[in-house]
């Protein structure tokens, strides 16, 4: 009973806390309010589970999951590497890349334009849960796998994204590059590849957080003793569920990081555009 | 009905000929018409104006004229070549109705756009650039972006875009239209400056026939459905020309007779 008490008296505080500090504009509000939410967030959680005996099988407290996180951080790590930097990472760069090459070549051609484009759709509406086993089997346990499963998600998105970013440039602006007598490559580059920009990131970052996901589910149809989803799927086994909290922090972090760095590229190469400009 | 009329004799300084053009536009309500037997020849240093309707082709034919459409039928030549040789040869400069810069460029940057493809050195680039930004009176906003400049200014730099590349001629299609009539009167005077300095055989498309009496030397009237010549006036306006000639009763007379073949053109 203590515990939910504790729990409700801190999180009144930090109500009343928060509201006193906007008030009295105090330097740095911005990032001190919602971290205090944060904190209390995390306090009543634990406050909770405490005061309820919740079971650590349901719901681990916040406590737990930060030991975890603290006292295996080797093993998460090992796990890290192995499915983002291996696994997801390299799927993202062949997957994005070989989708920026289709999509120039699709754009040339109305004639791949019309084949390829219901490919790519059709690869991208199989099931990642049949899709996986079957490239376990063709390119074995390791990483290599996992990055076959995360090129197969991101292709899609990515080269529907290109192509249409492609077609973005208005008729005038390809008049005025035909009226200079530019060639094919010197209005790609001045002129179309820019334009291109806002929606080549929109793919960029869709196929982020696809990346990780792709990752980390295609672990579960065999993986090396290592790897974020292989560690989720053992440890639920083991009913360790504060290592499956612990993992799944990593990836919320690390999936945000990685559609923040993109959006950070974003942002600096197309400030131009009128959704970025402020 | 207007008589046809007749081609004119080539002279040793025509800079661009249309003799018998024809262009048939297919489209799914059938074909249209946008240039029906049009003949005019066009000389050195010349300011043409094209007025007339939407529809009646005046823009359809600069962009024969710059090799942008191909006509279905008659001969266009531009400095005695093809369109298409005269645009691989970089002849002309095209400013168009919007200013149609590039966002992620400067407006040096756009400036320089041309002179990249065209391939001049970084420092006759830089050279060029400053030129022509102070032609257009833009010298202070090399470093601006397009979209912290007003439409004027953006048409402007537009205008110095056009002109970078030293061709001979600028074709122009209703550069100032979409600007109020105050920048309009401002850009037309900075652009008969600029004609008078350059020397540049100038094809200009406009709505507006004050504009067109004021800048040009030779006012060509069109008329739509099909796109034909109805008259073609050559001014007798001196080549000096203050705003204030605007009120002579040359020009509006001038003027008068433009708004007489508009009206036939309709009938």
């Amino acid at each position: 009973m203590m515990w939910i008490a504790l729990a409700l008296i801190v999180w009144a505080a930090a109500f009343a806390l928060n509201v006193f500090l906007v008030r009295n504009k105090a330097p740095g509000v911005g990032y001190l309010v919602p971290v205090i939410f944060g904190l209390t967030l995390l306090f009543v959680w634990e406050g909770f589970v405490r005061g309820f005996g919740i079971s650590p099988v349901l719901l681990p407290p916040p406590s737990a999951i930060g030991a975890a996180l603290v006292s295996k951080t080797h093993i998460l790590w090992e796990d890290l590497v192995q499915t983002f930097f291996k696994g997801a990472l390299s799927g993202y760069i062949i997957g994005c890349g070989s989708a920026f090459v289709i999509a120039l070549l699709i754009d040339r051609s109305p004639f791949l334009q019309r084949g390829l484009l219901p490919v790519g759709n059709f690869i991208a509406a199989l099931p990642i849960v049949g899709l996986a086993p079957i490239m376990v089997m063709w390119f074995g346990f390791d990483w290599q796998s996992k990055a076959a499963v995360v090129v197969a998600m991101v292709f899609f998105p990515m080269l529907v994204n290109t192509v249409q970013g492609l077609q973005a440039t208005e008729a005038m602006q390809r008049d005025l590059m035909r009226t200079y007598a530019a060639s094919y490559w010197q209005t790609l580059v001045n002129l179309r590849l820019p334009a291109a920009m806002p929606f080549i990131f929109n793919g960029l970052k869709i196929a982020t957080t696809l990346a990780l996901i792709g990752a980390i589910v295609a672990e579960f149809f065999g993986s090396p003793i290592k790897g974020m989803g292989f560690r989720i799927s053992t440890e639920v086994g083991k009913l360790a569920l504060d290592m499956v909290w612990a993992e799944i922090t990593v990836a919320a972090l690390l999936g945000s990081a990685f559609y923040g760095t993109v959006a950070l590229f974003e942002k600096r190469m197309t400030f131009w555009h009128p959704s970025q400009r402020h | 009905m207007t008589d046809p009329i007749p081609s004119q004799p080539e002279t040793a300084d025509a800079v661009i000929t249309a003799s018998d053009l024809n262009l048939t536009f297919q489209t799914n309500d059938g074909p249209v018409h946008a240039l029906k037997d049009v003949n005019l020849t066009i000389n050195k240093g010349d300011f043409v104006s094209f007025i007339g309707p939407s529809g009646c082709g005046k823009t359809t034919f600069l962009r024969v004229v710059a090799d942008l459409e191909q006509p279905t039928g008659g001969q266009v030549t531009v400095n005695g070549v093809s369109p298409e040789e005269a645009r691989k040869a970089r002849a002309y400069g095209y400013v168009f109705q919007a200013a149609g810069l590039l966002p992620w460029r400067t407006i040096g940057g756009n400036i320089r756009v041309p002179l990249e493809i065209m391939g001049y050195s970084k420092a006759e680039q830089a050279d060029r650039v400053r030129r022509v930004l102070e032609l257009v009176h833009l010298d202070q906003f090399e470093k601006k972006f397009p979209w912290q400049l007003s439409g004027g200014m953006q048409q402007r730099a537009s205008i110095a875009r056009a002109l970078s590349f030293d061709a001979d001629i600028l074709l122009m299609d209703e550069p100032f239209g979409a600007l109020d009539e105050i920048v309009r009167d401002h850009l037309n005077e900075q652009l008969l400056e600029l004609w008078g300095t350059t020397g540049k055989t100038i094809g200009f498309v406009t709505h507006s026939i004050p504009e067109a009496v004021y800048l040009s030397t030779k006012i060509v009237v069109m008329s739509p459905r099909p796109g034909r010549i109805t008259d073609v006036i050559e001014s007798t306006l001196p080549r000096e020309r203050p705003l204030e000639i605007r009120d002579t009763p040359e020009f509006i007379e001038i003027a008068h007779r433009v708004r007489e073949g508009l009206r036939e053109g309709h009938a």
